[in-house]
């Protein structure tokens, strides 16, 4: 904390969750959720109890069943992954042991991690909440302190409520300015990591405000700070306002009555202070960003829509230089290429990152009334089955299915391979999702990043394009 | 868990950036639940031919006659980022891996390793080159050795010393569980769980309507 006094919003956080200073410089911090998932969460509880211990307090701690369950229409407990359904039973036999709180495959709050816990409102601001997942730093987006751990670590989180961490730096990403109609919180978080890189955040919380933040609904801040990860921040966090007040009015397990009123009179003081030190500060001017795409391995081999695909040999570093050449091998790209005219086999509507109703709506909007390119595949998948039920009363559902879409149940789905389904081998996929890795959506499947609605655009030009190019282009053709 | 003192091997350079837990182990690799059996998965992407196959693929550094019995990583920035899998520790210790030369790791992977008794080391790519040049004139024989009570790296005549943070030191010279540690604060944990119970009764009022894992 700066000597002054005064504090930023992560200073705050931390210091009402220190338990105390350890010798070895570490904090033993309280938390005050902790939710699992069915891939790491059941070897969690396992190793746990094989080890003798036992979890500290069930009545705080959540799973769900998202990553490896299927998403085909009326899914049980059989997944197309082999052994997948070991997974399955392990975490829910693991889960009643312990009495954890399950969203089971059936259940009709089930969806992603990070989509449900803030849906159902076990996440709050204010509050500490970790998870054996790396995205748990979208909650940052409502103003709670939330990392992604492993699961050693969540093991030590389940059996002592709390956690050895050394605590990370300050820095704050200040976005002033609109951003232009047609780019998203996606768009901008992408942006982000192409100017400073994949390792900009590394040690870091990352605060992130501005005019352009405030603007961004409760939604689309998860979307921001989902992709923190990909910046190597520790965490991201963006202060509470009363957008998030409003969100959180009337969830599940959010407050009531008095505690309602207690709850909003502290989320209120929840802000970094004027005088505030940050280790670190970063500009973005918001209304400069366009609509971005990755074209390569990594979420930082990145460009505007408008742009090229690279030259490796522009890259004035060695290993950049490398990790460009083998990125564009890997995906099948040439230098100089226009990114506009990279031609898709399947787009992805999904994931934590952009599974949520207002990404749905985005993307409906674009795709009513059109129909996917023939040849091109396209599934979406909502984040949880309120998404789901929600999207289904808006009739969202029917006009992505006339549009020649699959609708899914809800789920993490194909942004991950587990072993299970795939767009397959060299397929070309426009995914809304967080990650771009050899061999992330399946052996030699080629990932671009992009947002949701640039996914569905493309989709229907069977090409990569922005939502604006295809209305613009098809004016142009009536 | 197993200590980390002094350890002393064959190191294979993989010099790349950004080498993430996918890499490391692909999820399709993760088939139990279970830390164990998931040595064979360690890289499977670059190590074998074919995705799921288990031929061998000759490029691949690991695969190569001069990298046999390989104990130690080298690679360069982010080596571990993305996904929290621990499976990427679980696959590397199963496959005997002891410790990780990297100009940076991910976090998450970085804490996952000091609770595997996996030696995470971070030195500058200048470092990392010369330690990968030195390598590969003969790996068998210039091998390297990590000695964590010093923190220093050592291969032939060069020399570099390193830092790691102190408590990740301790668990790791001492093979120590850190959960067994903290329990010993147990009684500091439940004094500021009832004063932080107090202040923030919103924040726990809704989880105490839950009994035995029904849900009112
Ligand atoms: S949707 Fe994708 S990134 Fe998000 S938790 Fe699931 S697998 Fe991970």
């Amino acid at each position: 904390m700066a000597i002054s006094g005064a504090s930023t919003l992560f200073d705050k956080l931390w210091s009402d969750h220190t338990v105390c200073d350890l010798d070895s410089g570490e904090t033993l911090l309280y938390l005050d959720r902790i939710f699992l998932h069915e891939r790491t969460g059941s070897i969690a509880l396992q190793s746990l109890h094989s080890a003798g211990y036992e979890v500290r307090d069930a009545r705080r701690v959540f799973c769900t069943m998202d990553h490896i369950v299927d998403t085909f229409p009326g899914r049980g407990d059989k997944t197309l992954m082999p052994s997948g359904s070991d997974f399955i039973l392990a975490t829910r036999s693991e889960t009643r042991a312990a009495n954890i709180r399950l969203f089971d495959v059936d259940d009709g709050d089930q969806g992603i991690v990070h989509v449900i816990s803030p849906e159902q409102g076990v996440v709050l601001p204010g509050l500490t909440l970790v998870c054996p997942d790396s995205h748990t730093c979208t909650q940052g987006g409502i103003g709670a302190l939330a990392w992604g751990i492993g699961s050693s670590e969540a093991e030590h989180a389940l059996a002592t409520g709390t956690l050895r961490v050394r605590k990370p730096k300050n820095m704050r990403v200040i976005v002033d300015g609109q951003l232009r109609p047609g780019v998203t919180a996606k768009d901008l978080v992408l942006h982000l990591i192409a100017q400073f890189g994949t390792n900009g955040g590394a040690g870091y919380t990352v605060e992130f405000c501005g005019s352009a933040i405030s603007q961004l609904s409760v939604e689309a801040r998860f979307t921001l700070c989902n992709m923190a990860v990909e910046f190597s921040a520790f965490t991201a966090i963006i202060a509470p306002d009363e957008k998030v007040e409003a969100y959180f009015a009337g969830r599940d397990f959010a407050p009531k009555g008095e505690h309602w009123e207690d709850a909003c009179r502290y989320w209120r003081t929840l802000r970094s202070d004027d005088d505030a030190v940050f280790d670190r500060e970063l500009r973005i001017d918001g209304s400069l960003i366009e609509p971005m795409v990755t074209w390569g391995t990594s979420p930082e081999q990145v460009a505007g829509l408008r742009q090229f695909v690279p030259d490796p040999a522009s890259f004035a570093e060695l290993h950049r230089r490398e990790a460009a050449q083998r990125a564009l091998e890997y995906q099948g790209l040439q230098p100089g290429q226009a990114i506009s005219d990279i031609a898709v086999n399947a787009a992805f509507i999904g994931s934590c990152t952009n599974s949520r109703i207002s990404d749905l709506r985005a993307a409906a909007a674009v795709v009513q009334g059109r129909h996917i390119a023939p040849g091109v595949r396209g599934v979406v998948v909502p984040g949880s089955r309120r998404v789901k039920r929600e999207a289904e009363r808006e009739g969202l559902d029917r006009i992505f299915t006339e549009a020649g879409f699959e609708w899914r149940d809800s789920g993490c789905s194909m942004c991950f391979y587990a072993g299970g389904e795939t767009f397959g081998e060299y397929q070309r996929v426009i995914s809304s999702t967080n990650r771009n890795f050899e061999g992330r959506q399946g052996p030699n499947t080629r990932t671009h990043l992009a947002s949701p609605t640039t996914v569905a655009a493309s989709a229907i030009a069977g090409y990569i394009t922005s939502a604006e190019t295809l209305v613009n282009s098809e004016a142009l053709i009536a | 868990m197993k200590p980390f003192v002094t350890h002393t091997g064959i190191a294979a350079p993989l010099l790349r950036r950004n080498i993430d837990t996918d890499a490391i182990i692909p999820s399709r690799e993760m088939k139990r639940v279970s830390k164990r059996g998931l040595g064979e998965g360690l890289f499977a992407g670059w190590r074998y031919t074919l995705p799921g196959g288990r031929e061998l693929n000759p490029a691949f550094v690991l695969n190569q006659p001069d990298y046999a019995g390989t104990s130690i990583l080298v690679a360069l920035d982010n080596f571990g980022c993305g996904s929290s899998r621990e499976h990427a520790v679980w696959a590397l210790a199963e496959y005997g891996i002891r410790a990780v030369v990297a100009s940076g790791f991910g976090a998450i992977f970085h804490t996952n390793c000091i609770r595997n008794g996996i030696l995470p080391v971070r030195l500058d790519e200048a470092s990392i080159a010369a330690l990968a040049e030195k390598v590969q004139q003969d790996p068998q024989k210039n091998q390297v050795t990590i000695d964590l009570q010093t923190c220093l790296v050592q291969c032939g005549d060069l020399l570099w010393p390193f830092s790691l943070d102190e408590s990740a030191r301790y668990l790791l010279l001492n093979g120590l569980d850190p959960i067994a540690l903290t329990l010993q604060q147990r009684r500091a944990i439940d004094v500021f769980e009832q004063v932080r119970r107090k202040e923030h009764t919103w924040a726990y009022a809704p989880m105490e309507d839950c009994v035995e894992g029904v849900w009112s």
